[in-house]
């Protein structure tokens, strides 16, 4: 599934990020590498989400949530 | 005496810059990096024998050559061979700090790590083994409070010592793994001599591996292959070697975030309350800078206004000084300056609340509060930081687009920028409003920074629909821990752009006062009365473009143009332009401004102010940024159409409904 479906309080496997080259990179720079555990802090119906990636808060907008695919942690 | 060079490094919100101001104290100058506008801080301290000279280097997370800052970084390393390398990080977001520290570690020049923020890691119970921490990375560990000063002496008998055992340092071999392993055993065998002499082997390899495009560059023609995913499975890797290290030396609170800041942002980013919370602090920064400057300004005026001026002029006329020159210094100098250094604790104040913003971490939560709303117009919530710091003043605000990636994002970012209403322009709101509509000074002049932020909205909209079209760039941000500022900081910050404000007054305006007097005072055949004047001459002339938006004069027209120098010169100008001997206040003011102008014209008049052609600082910004005439050219004539259209509606409806 995409990260745009995890609920608040959701602790998600990140698997992959399809999007660009510099992006990608920043997104791991910032600690979400595949396999990373990544737990859904906010999230409301319109606007970005707030992830907790190794510590620390970064919050995604909408047009980069549907490119991340996770899947579910407890799976 | 021994000098040595030092580049502190880190992450963004680690505690850097108060490391850096706690090391070099006022000592410290900012400029830039050369050939681009990131902010470039050096210092210069002593302890004990020692001179270190310490350049801040920007805030970052990688050393990927992506970002211009990480660029920059890394560059400054690698070829102005820094003695030691100072990495400062967070002890409370370790993992993600020592990803930079892993990579700083593998440029080769000697590290040294100031753990920061352990108060903090104490009270949150993270135990941290700092011994196998060190032994881990192999470079010294020293723990210090930046913030309250605690551990500065330990961390700088270190970097001596580093710098001191360089020659003898090797850097940690971090193991990542068979697979990289043997990529870089391949790639050291074939390196040529000449580049492993400059260069330690082992980055170059980790960097290909990496798919670095300028470390591919730098071993061409030779090309090694590591496969299409593998820069996704360094990253991971690199995670997998901290987390080792973090399981090993520290308890599991290390990786916890601060809970006070989950509770707080609770309320501050709550889906109903966030904006309008957002909204109560803009509008309290906005009262503040108008009622609580307005009472510093007032004393400051009568300073210049009653005290300064009379002084002077009876100074003058005792030494018998020729009256043209009493006129120069009084009317022309004072006036104009004056006029203008008046503004300063407004000024302040806006500097003061947006340090706080930024310093506090509330900054990037307006980003994310913003990202739905500037979504809607196509631009992310990133950009509505420059669009806050553009209340200050636009020419740091613009070069703040820098942190926007993409390109598109960022001119837009940066063509829309001067309609956010700076500090200079408000004096001019200031006068006008307290003489025309005394008593809603406060209402009137924050209409024209709401009118602001509408068109700077309403022309991204525009601007993404014809001229850049294509994908929105998504919007990242870390949302840092909230951290009480430290006045010091603030002092510091609010300091260095107060002090640009008033070398501004020093020189630009003194400099366009004098100018504008002798316009003024003289014209082929000497010295003639105002209206016989160089100025009246050059203001008949295009006062009629005016004519339409109701404040065609040629006071006003000479005004307007000179205040593409400075917006301030606007006030200076008029006060100089009609006749009024001193930095008058609404008192002096208000009986020549009303036979100029009415409710209807002067309101015009501020909405033209606001919109027009940004001031030569600006242009001269945009025109570094954009690296381009046409862009620079483009923004300096749609603005002066779009304020000559606003001001004209403005006006022509006024006039229906109020004339």
């Amino acid at each position: 599934m995409s990260l745009i479906e995890a609920k608040k309080g959701q602790c998600v496997i990140l698997e992959n990020i399809e999007y660009g080259h510099k992006v990608k990179k920043k997104l791991q720079d910032m600690g979400l590498t595949p396999g990373v555990r990544l737990c859904v802090v906010s999230s409301g119906l319109f606007g970005p989400m707030i992830v907790d990636v190794r510590g620390s808060r970064v919050a995604l907008g909408r047009g980069i949530l549907g490119k991340i695919t996770v899947r579910n942690a407890e799976a | 005496m021994d000098i040595f060079k030092i580049a502190l490094a880190g992450n963004p919100n680690s505690g850097k810059t108060t490391l850096f101001n706690a090391l070099t104290g006022s000592n410290h100058y900012v400029g830039n990096w050369a050939g681009v506008t990131v902010e470039k801080r050096e210092g210069r301290m002593q302890h004990a024998e020692h001179i270190m000279d310490i350049v801040d280097l920007p805030g970052i997370y990688s050393l990927s050559p992506y970002t211009l800052e990480e660029k920059i970084s890394r560059d400054y390393i690698q070829n102005e061979n820094p003695d030691v390398v100072l990495n400062i990080i967070d002890a409370t977001a370790l993992e993600r700090n020592l990803y930079l520290t892993l990579q700083l570690i593998e440029l080769g020049r000697p590290v040294v790590v100031a753990l920061n923020m352990m108060d903090e890691a104490e009270k949150k119970n993270i135990q941290l083994d700092l011994e196998g921490l060190s032994a881990a990375l192999g470079v010294p560990v020293v723990p210090i409070v930046a913030l309250r000063k605690r551990g500065l002496p330990e961390l700088l008998e270190t970097v001596v010592t580093a710098h001191h055992a360089k020659a003898a340092y090797k850097p940690r071999r971090f193991n990542y793994g068979e697979e990289v392993e043997a990529f870089v055993r391949e790639v050291e065998l074939k390196l040529p001599k000449s580049l492993k002499a400059d260069h330690d082997p082992r980055w170059i390899a980790l960097k290909l591996f990496e798919h670095d495009i300028e470390v591919q560059k730098l071993v061409s023609p030779l090309k090694f292959d590591s496969g299409h995913d593998s820069p996704d499975r360094m990253a991971d890797l690199r995670y997998r070697v901290i987390g080792e290290m973090i399981s090993g030396t520290a308890s599991l609170e290390a990786i916890a975030f601060d809970p006070l800041t989950d509770r707080i942002d609770r309320v501050l980013l709550n889906p109903f309350l966030g904006l309008p919370i957002f909204g109560l602090v803009m509008w309290l920064m906005f009262y503040l800078t108008f009622n609580l400057g307005g009472v510093f300004a007032d004393l400051i005026d009568v300073f210049f206004a009653v005290h300064l001026s009379s002084w002077v002029t009876a100074g003058l006329e005792f030494l018998q000084v020729a009256p043209w020159l009493v006129s120069l210094v009084v009317d022309g100098v004072i006036g104009g300056v004056g006029g203008v250094l008046t503004f300063v604790p407004n000024i302040a104040i806006v500097f003061v609340m947006i340090s706080l913003l930024e310093d506090t971490g509330y900054m990037a939560r307006a980003a994310y509060l913003m990202d739905h709303w500037m979504t809607k117009v196509g631009l992310n919530g990133k950009t509505f930081i420059p669009m806050v710091l553009g209340f200050g003043c636009n020419v740091p605000a613009i070069m703040g687009t820098r942190t926007i990636e993409n390109e598109n994002d960022r001119l837009i970012a940066i063509l829309i920028n001067p309609f956010m209403s700076c500090g200079a322009r408000f004096p001019v709101y200031v006068l006008f409003a307290s003489v025309f509509f005394p008593g809603n000074e406060t209402a009137v002049t924050f209409s024209l920074y709401i009118l602001g932020i509408l068109m700077a909205m309403a022309f991204a909209m525009i601007f993404r629909k014809t001229l850049f079209k294509g994908e929105q760039s998504p919007f990242i941000m870390e949302l840092p821990p909230y951290r009480f500022p430290k006045p010091g900081d603030l002092g510091i910050h609010v300091w260095e752009k107060v002090r640009g404000y008033l070398i501004k007054a020093g020189t630009v305006i003194f400099g366009a006062s004098v100018v504008l007097w002798f316009v003024l005072n003289f014209n082929f055949t000497g010295q003639v009365p105002i209206t016989e004047s160089f100025g009246a001459t050059i203001g008949h002339f295009i006062a009629p473009f005016f004519g339409p938006l109701g404040f065609g004069t040629w006071q006003n027209a000479l005004s307007l143009v000179s205040g593409i120098i400075a917006k301030e010169i606007v006030v200076a100008n008029t006060a100089i332009l009609y006749g009024l001997s001193d930095t008058a206040g609404a008192a002096e003011f208000g009986p020549v401004l009303s036979q100029a102008f009415t409710q209807v014209s002067a309101y015009a008049f501020m909405v033209f102010v606001l919109l027009y052609t940004p001031c030569v600082g600006v242009i001269g910004v945009i025109k570094r940024e954009t690296n381009s005439w046409k862009w620079t050219g483009f923004s300096v004539l749609y603005q002066l159409v779009v304020a000559w259209v606003m001001a004209f509606i403005v006006y022509q409806v006024g006039m229906l409904i109020f004339g």
